[in-house]
């Protein structure tokens, strides 16, 4: 059998850490395909309900990419993200989604060699952890 | 320092002795107008909004139901305000319900005097009828309440009642002191300068404080909390996945009752009503083709997560939800563990302040670090 590859949604602001993405791009630095990228203008515009479909959907992670506080092109859409990250952190864990499963993370766009790092320590941690409990429950659940 | 009114009343006459006091307040110009629970014969007992001294004979403050929140009244007569005085009678609730809805400027109290009851809980509207016609009125209710027996037959109290912390308002100019006060008298006490002012027109006087009265809070509230910690246990122990959670909504039929019903689901429209989620067949035919099926109406746990996002650090646990659920879905435990959970995070209470921020409405750059993990 073949092993576990875990799908991870992850929405990268795009001035930040989907620029990231891009230079680790360029500079030849390959990160896992598990990782599946959504650019959104700002961290600030993930609106929960992005997250919540994502799991519902039977997403074994959910990566947020943001720009480092003080960085933000919005000047402060990445503070709000994380107010609503936390919100959502604290919904989820109720119900078997813990905090592994979904991160936020400041990767500024000079970062690419991060992005790697991140994308890198997502998949490996999603991949001890197993599918989401949600995995294949698709719109039965839903 | 607060300032008591005793009302004493003979058997079956504590309405007419309330009546009394809104009576006089509205003839001395101390409010134009009183929101306060009417009973109004065959219709039950409904806020009802009187202008009219001589129409306020029938209020009937601590019956045992609340039809809808009254905070979402409250924010129908002030959104747009009126200009004119009114004294609004509210359970506890309520009032905390009003203090997130001023936060979010859909309840402006310039104007009002907001008067609280104690509150011992209420029943389900059509258990309020059976109520009523085995005779139960309001005085054998608060004696019945505080000695702890609210079953009636084959109905209680309201679940969301049944594990309040909250019994006696916060928040209020005045307050209508039911616990503790004995069974031939309630007190009206003024807890702010404004209340003061109310109930000195109102032409009571002054004096005696209801002795037992903060002992007999106390222990009432211990006992709720005791409660709300078992609930809570068990509720979080059989929906502990989103698999469990989705077989106790089992009997949802999408039709968004309980955010109809809710005093603190404060969008003006609903986003599970608008284009977002008016979806082409077309892609109804994906979804189930992903599975080979898709229960129709979909989206029902979404829905009701999506809601949780939205109003559980509002949500001061009135029952509501419950109470409109056509398929009898007890929904309160479910927004109520959840908002246990998501308030703690922020150190946010629902309804504790109309000062405290709303934890969405701001942001520091050197908060919650835990999120992430990273220092720079």
């Amino acid at each position: 059998m073949s092993e576990f590859e875990p799908k991870i949604v992850a929405f990268f602001c795009n001035w930040c850490t989907f620029t990231a993405a891009d230079l680790a791009g360029t500079s030849r630095l390959s990160y896992p395909p598990n990782i599946k990228i959504i650019r959104v203008m700002c961290s600030g515009m993930v609106d929960p309900k992005y997250v919540l479909k994502a799991f519902l959907n039977g997403a074994d992670g959910v990566l947020i990419g943001g720009c480092w506080p003080g960085d933000c092109h919005y000047i402060n859409g990445n503070l709000k993200a994380r107010r609503r990250v936390a919100l959502v952190t604290e919904l989820l864990k109720q119900y078997g989604i813990g905090e592994e499963r979904f991160w936020l993370r400041w990767i500024a766009a000079s970062e690419g060699n991060m992005l790697k790092e991140v994308a890198d320590e997502m998949t490996a941690k999603l991949k001890q952890l197993g599918p989401s409990p949600l995995q294949n429950k698709g719109q039965m659940v839903v | 320092m607060a300032k008591f009114a005793k009302l004493s009343f003979k058997k079956d006459e504590l309405n007419k002795e309330l009546s009394g006091f809104f009576k006089g307040m509205l003839k001395n110009g101390a409010v134009d107008a009183v929101l306060a629970p009417m009973a109004l014969g065959k219709q039950g007992v409904r806020l009802t909004l009187v202008t009219s001294a001589d129409n306020i004979e029938k209020v009937d403050p601590f019956a045992p139901i609340a039809a809808v929140s009254g905070a979402k009244i409250a924010s129908s007569l002030t959104s747009r305000p009126s200009g004119r005085k009114v004294a609004m009678v509210l359970r506890p609730c309520e009032i905390r319900a009003v203090v997130e809805l001023v936060k979010l400027k859909q309840v402006n109290l310039d104007d009002v005097l907001m008067i609280g009851m104690d509150c011992l809980g209420r029943y389900e509207n059509t258990d309020f009828t059976k109520f009523q016609e085995q005779g139960g009125t309001s005085e054998s209710f608060l004696e019945n309440a505080q000695a702890g027996k609210t079953a009636m037959g084959d109905f209680d109290l309201i679940g969301a009642c049944k594990i309040c912390e909250f019994p006696a308002a916060e928040n209020a100019d005045m307050r209508l002191c039911a616990i503790g006060s004995g069974s031939d008298s309630v007190f009206i006490e003024a807890v702010t300068p404004k209340g003061e002012e109310a109930l000195e027109k109102s032409g009571l006087k002054t004096g005696e404080s209801p002795a037992g009265r903060d002992d007999a809070v106390k222990k009432l509230v211990a006992g709720r909390n005791e409660a709300r910690d078992k609930k809570f246990t068990e509720y979080r122990a059989e929906t502990n996945t989103f698999e469990a959670l989705s077989d106790k909504l089992a009997a949802c039929i999408n039709c968004y009752n309980c955010r109809v019903a809710c005093p603190v689901c404060y969008c003006k429209e609903c986003v599970f009503i608008t284009d977002t989620f008016r979806h082409t067949g077309e892609q109804f035919m994906m979804w189930a083709d992903k599975d080979g099926m898709l229960k129709m109406p979909n989206d029902t746990l979404f829905y009701h997560l999506t809601r949780i996002t939205h109003m559980s650090l509002f949500c001061v646990g009135c029952g509501q939800c419950t109470s409109a659920c056509p398929n009898d879905i007890d929904l309160m435990p479910l927004f109520r563990t959840s908002a246990d959970k998501t308030q703690a995070r922020f150190n946010y209470q629902a309804g504790r302040s109309v000062d405290e921020e709303q934890p969405m409405a701001g942001f520091k750059s050197d908060e919650l670090v835990e999120v992430t993990g990273q220092v720079k």
